[in-house]
């Protein structure tokens, strides 16, 4: 079973340090594929744009979830229950849907496609999974704290900012890193809020995989699988140890 | 409208200003990218497009007379077989790994898990591109074949509908794994001791205790596979070509590729929205029905 995981990932690795172009024989072992994904100015165009999307919103979707959280967790209005509701449906709805329905919104109110309809696309399918995870965080908070930051004097501004916030940052952390990869990996919703000019990565990546093999590809694939894992080990080791801070006594 | 924001019981209510700057973000974007979009592609749904592909607003049904047309029909059984099959290959596939990784000891319990979700944390237009290098006529397994002399051309491996499921079994697996892994670690070792006890096989016992006691696990795992499985277009779109196009290259066909039907693609999608919220409904109705 693990041989079916890993397996096309292993050749896919492998072959990227092969000599020849065609990928069946290995002829011998170069560098050379991972130079030209340096060289490739569109493809580097391409990493930048991901990157700048993936940060910003990162930001944009731990402002979006935390507060939101927060709001959630501690507030009862009316409403309530269908915003609930209504952050659940970027995280179950299929993305071709989500794809179309943003670009039918954008068409409408007629703002090209762009750099900020990317940005605005991934925020709507990532600040959710922050939001999640920062209420699971909230769920296991004492509300004790707040009010002895409270009877203390502190606002509940104050107490927001100097109290909570301090005890979800492992939360933060982890829905941040989670909204980082998912924007660095998203295609589909991607494909269809995208202009050429405002191309990401895997949309580079789709398109080239189109075309046909090259072991371009394959070393830039190994470069991106690299990337994930690294991503994926912190998160795992920040959960890891907002786990044991939750479960202290 | 103003909506009033009480605090829970017992606990100091935030300034108004402050609660402002919560809600309204959220709301907002809530409204504005989620509810109007999908309102927008309803609306959409009921329109015409004119002789420049321009959306005019008219109430007509024909966009959704066009989808069950017979061309289209076959489209959708096409796509629902295949997000069966996936469905019903992953589930054989996930379950018997996800129950070794529950029986396994703990620390090897997080390593397996760690193993397993890797490569499904690396995008899946990589791990298709992957199986592309592999199945291709020039790729690795009919190199080998050749080279073995085991065949004497190259066989059709990809673009084939068995390529599309095996991309999308690749693609959906961990999705499986996962859920089921969640319920059968819950599982009390003593409850199968127990069926021993009295008498029962291990065939027995796996289908009178396990089985029931991972179902919700196994049907979260049906849901999160089944319903992005009718919709993917990347995956038939590199693996399948253009011979087997699913519900979702149609619709992305309307939009951005050379039908340009913007009223017609969103019809689809909103058939395809309607199927979604059937199986999700039908899907949370038997949970609450297990649960009560």
């Amino acid at each position: 079973m693990l041989a079916f995981l890993w397996g096309p990932i292993v050749v896919l690795a492998v072959y990227s340090f092969n000599t020849s172009r065609l990928n069946i024989l290995w002829e011998g072992f170069t560098l050379r594929w991972y130079g030209e994904v340096w060289d490739n100015a569109p493809l580097m165009e391409a990493a930048r744009t991901s990157l700048i999307v993936a940060t910003i919103t990162t930001v944009l979707s731990v402002l979006l979830g935390t507060a939101g959280a927060w709001l959630l967790h501690r507030y009862r209005f009316r409403g309530a229950g269908a915003l609930r509701t209504l952050v659940g449906v970027p995280v179950m709805m299929p993305e071709i849907v989500m794809g179309v329905s943003l670009l039918v919104l954008f068409a409408a109110v007629a703002v090209p496609l762009g750099f900020a309809t990317v940005v605005i696309a991934h925020v709507t399918f990532c600040f959710p999974f922050v939001l999640l995870a920062v209420q699971a965080r909230l769920a296991g908070l004492d509300p004790a704290l707040e009010e002895a930051a409270l009877d203390l004097g502190a606002t509940p501004l104050r107490a927001f900012w100097l109290v909570i916030v301090p005890c979800l940052r492992p939360a933060i952390t982890a829905g941040a890193l989670l909204a980082f990869t998912l924007s660095m990996d998203e295609v589909i919703v991607t494909y269809f809020t995208a202009s050429p000019e405002a191309a990401t990565l895997p949309l580079r990546i789709f398109g080239l995989a189109k075309v046909g093999l090259s072991p371009m590809l394959n070393a830039l694939s190994v470069l991106f699988i690299v990337a994930t894992v690294a991503v994926v080990l912190i998160t795992e080791r920040l959960q890891k140890s907002s786990r044991s801070l939750s479960s202290r006594p | 409208m103003t909506i009033p924001v009480q605090p829970t019981q017992g606990s100091a209510q935030l300034p108004r200003p402050a609660r402002w700057f919560l809600l309204a973000p959220l709301a907002v974007w809530l409204v504005a990218f989620v509810v109007a979009p999908a309102l927008i592609l309803l609306v959409y749904s009921f329109s015409e497009r004119d002789e420049l592909g321009r959306v005019v607003f008219t109430f007509t049904l024909e966009n959704y007379a066009r989808a069950f047309d017979p061309v289209y029909l076959s489209v959708f059984g096409r796509s629902l077989g295949y997000a069966a099959a996936t469905t019903a290959i992953c589930a054989v596939l996930a379950y018997p790994v996800a129950w070794c990784m529950a029986q396994a000891r703990p620390p090897w319990r997080d390593r397996l898990l760690l193993l397993v979700m890797i490569p499904f944390w690396t995008s899946f237009l990589i791990r298709t591109y992957a199986w592309i290098t592999i199945l291709k006529s020039e790729g690795l397994l009919n190199g080998l074949l050749l080279y073995t002399h085991t065949i004497a051309a190259p066989l059709e491996l990809l673009y084939t509908p068995g390529a599309v499921v095996l991309g999308l079994v690749y693609a959906y697996l961990p999705f499986m794994i996962l859920p089921i892994y969640g319920s059968a670690e819950k599982l009390d070792p003593a409850l199968i001791e127990a069926a021993h006890d009295l008498g029962c096989g291990p065939w027995q016992s796996f289908a009178r205790v396990v089985l029931p006691l991972t179902r919700p696990g196994l049907a979260a795992g049906v849901m999160m596979v089944f319903v992005p499985a009718i919709g993917m277009f990347a995956i038939s779109d590199l693996m399948g070509g253009a011979r087997v196009p699913l519900i979702g290259n149609v619709i992305q066909d309307q939009f951005v590729g050379q039908a340009r039907d913007k009223p017609f693609g969103a019809a689809l999608a909103v058939i395809f929205m309607l199927i979604f919220v059937t199986v999700y409904w039908l899907w949370q109705r038997r949970a609450e029905a297990r649960v009560a």
